[in-house]
């Protein structure tokens, strides 16, 4: 039986930041993933991170999880792909596939970061071909290349719902509607509006009755619902979609702990095991990290990843005194960092009556999904001034900073906490770089200059569909609602490597439009 | 409460949607699962292995949530009152010829 001072279980972001830890500090690591690639989901991750810079924040997914396998590698974890872990024994033996066979192996200490599953929904309809978990879909388009299919509906308006949804249109995939039974948007407000201004509607308060067709799915049918879950009579609308993404939230994947005998907790529908503050569960030197201890974000599992690869060091021995203190206390304070704010899951399915700075929330971003022209202004990143200036149109506490970082000339401040709403800073001196732009992972940063001349203002968005358009192309500007405001013209579109694939396109409309005109599309408006 | 035998619930009642497939690999019902709870089969466990449902190609990895919260809904008690099925070796599918192929004992 071959025999290793850790293994790790799940080559995710959890698991990946494990192995990694862990052999920076001189153990000899085994990393077991049952897929043919490493990286579990960060791979399907094409957008960019939020947090900080030690969260690796405005960095792709993508882009993360290829450093943090670089980096697994390169400390000499032995990574084995194609290996499902088939059993969690006593004493830390476990059960692994090996090709056309089994082998068991044996570790002081165990990492399990199987991550999740997604949570499905039973409706009428929902066995047919075309119905499928938003995650499903993400594979489909980011892994394997394949469109799902020509027009989706999304139920569930979490960030996966979100995040999924925006990924179908970059696919090229119409999306008719994001539906959710609860009242309020579930995901990040800035998600929800990147959808909105394309023309997305959102129905909260709305829940999926049927799936339509007899080979596949031709239609939705949705339904309101009243304060009780009961569907409203006369409240059904339909969708000719052919594709159903079902985005409800994810289900720990903690089969191999509840095996091995971990003391289990329920937590919403499901259970997670027990553990402490570095993962560590009822058996000892059997530890957890990820979403298969909770669900978070992967920024949250990869710092979780470090931690139980830290105790995992110190429990046998390789780390110590202060070295260990000092590490284990930054890894908890950039945990905490991330867990602030509106969307931590200590606050989820509550809603503040205001931000941390006192501003009232947006009702509008909550329900319609984009801030209404009336509340942009009340937030410290909107803010009229002459020349070219960066509008921050961040109205939520989230975690995440790197517009600050981004700006050379000092525009952008976000003081205190990182979850504090970036204010911009007129008179700064903006020289129109587009960084900050670029540097938004909610694509919620735009540049405009209210006055060029000629009646005429400049608006510069984010842009991540292809083709890009071209300069002197005409085509009309969306509102933050997504309705056509006026005829736009592509003055400028621009695409560097510091951009990191957010091309900058800037677009001119009347000055009337100059702060509300948020997104553009090459039809003509009848 | 969960496993009070001598609790009645009343008689099954049909419902419109008893036809509706939960688990997708065994091919059972709605219906079925609240039949086999009247019938006295108070946990997911126990209906499992009654029925079948969740234990398919995917290990019940759709459908596992469905069942538990049909079950919690006809005992009337919290779904956070039922505990998971138990996982057991080997946790993903494979085949008898490959899990007989120990190798590197």
């Amino acid at each position: 039986m071959k025999r290793y001072d850790l293994i790790v279980v799940g080559a995710g972001p959890a698991g990946l930041s494990a192995a990694a830890e862990a052999a920076s500090l001189g153990l000899g690591v085994a990393l077991f993933d049952e897929n043919a690639r490493p990286g579990g989901q960060l791979f399907k991750q094409i957008h960019k991170f939020f947090g900080s810079r030690e969260h690796k924040a405005k960095m792709r997914g993508i882009a993360i999880g290829a450093e943090l396998l670089a980096e697994a590698r390169g400390l000499g974890v032995e990574v084995f792909l194609d290996s499902p872990v088939a059993g969690l024994y006593e004493n830390r033996e476990l059960l692994v596939r090996r090709g056309d066979g089994v082998r068991h192996y044996k570790a002081d200490a165990i990492v399990v970061a199987t991550g999740a599953s997604e949570n499905m929904l039973a409706f009428e309809g929902w066995t047919l071909p075309g119905v499928m978990g938003a995650g499903a879909a993400q594979t489909m388009m980011n892994l394997n290349r394949v469109r799902p299919g020509n027009r989706a509906l999304m139920l569930g308006s979490g960030n996966v719902g979100l995040v999924v949804g925006f990924q179908l249109l970059q696919a090229g995939c119409g999306l008719a509607a994001v539906v959710d039974a609860a009242p309020h948007i579930g995901g990040y407000g800035v998600h929800a509006a990147k959808l909105a201004r394309t023309g997305v509607p959102f129905f909260p308060s709305h829940t999926v009755l049927r799936a339509e067709g007899t080979d596949r799915v031709t239609g939705a049918v949705i339904g309101r619902v009243d304060t009780d879950w009961n569907v409203v009579p006369g409240s059904e609308k339909s969708f000719a979609v052919d594709t159903i993404c079902v985005a409800v939230g994810l289900s720990p994947s903690a089969g191999l702990l509840k095996m091995a005998g971990c003391r289990m907790r329920a937590e919403g529908p499901g259970e997670v095991p027990e553990r402490d503050d570095d993962g560590e569960t009822s058996l000892g030197g059997v530890f957890v990290a990820g979403d298969v201890s909770g669900i978070e974000e992967a920024s949250a599992a990869m710092i979780e990843g470090r931690l139980s690869g830290l105790a995992a060091a110190a429990k046998l021995g390789f780390v110590g005194g202060e070295a260990l203190e000092n590490r284990r206390e930054g890894l908890r304070s950039a945990l905490g960092s991330l867990r602030d704010g509106m969307f931590t899951p200590k606050n989820r399915g509550k809603i503040p009556a205001s931000t941390s700075e006192g501003l009232p929330v947006s009702e509008s971003l909550l329900t319609n999904g984009y801030l209404g022209d009336s509340e942009a202004g009340r937030y410290p990143g909107v803010k009229s001034a002459p020349g070219v200036h960066p509008v921050l149109e961040c109205a939520q506490n989230i975690p995440c900073n790197p517009c600050r970082d981004a700006c050379p000339k000092g525009c952008i401040r976000v003081e205190g906490k990182i979850i504090a709403l970036p204010e911009f800073v007129p008179g700064s001196g903006c020289s129109g770089c587009g960084m900050c732009v670029a540097s938004c992972s909610g694509q919620a940063i735009f540049l405009v200059n209210e006055d060029i001349g000629d009646g005429k203002a400049a608006v510069t968005i984010p842009y991540e569909f292809l083709p890009l358009p071209a300069k002197g192309q005409t085509g009309t500007a969306l509102g933050r609602s997504g309705a056509p405001l006026c005829p736009a013209e592509v003055a400028e579109v621009r695409l560097i490597g510091a951009y990191d694939h957010t091309a900058l396109m800037t677009f001119t409309v009347p000055r009337e439009f100059a702060m509300t005109a948020r997104f553009w599309k090459s039809e003509v408006a009848r | 409460m969960k496993n009070d035998r001598v609790r009645d619930f009343g008689e099954y009642v049909p419902a419109p949607d008893d036809d509706l497939i939960v688990c997708r690999c065994e091919e059972i019902t709605k219906g079925e699962i609240r039949k086999a709870v009247r019938d006295g089969l108070f946990n997911v466990h126990e209906v499992r292995r009654f029925i079948r449902c969740g234990m398919g190609l995917c290990q019940g990895k759709t459908c596992a949530r469905l069942v538990k919260a049909i079950i919690a809904r006809e005992l009337g008690a919290p779904v956070a009152s039922l505990s998971d099925a138990t996982g057991r070796a080997p946790m993903r599918p494979m085949e008898m010829g490959v899990l007989a192929n120990e190798t590197g004992l």
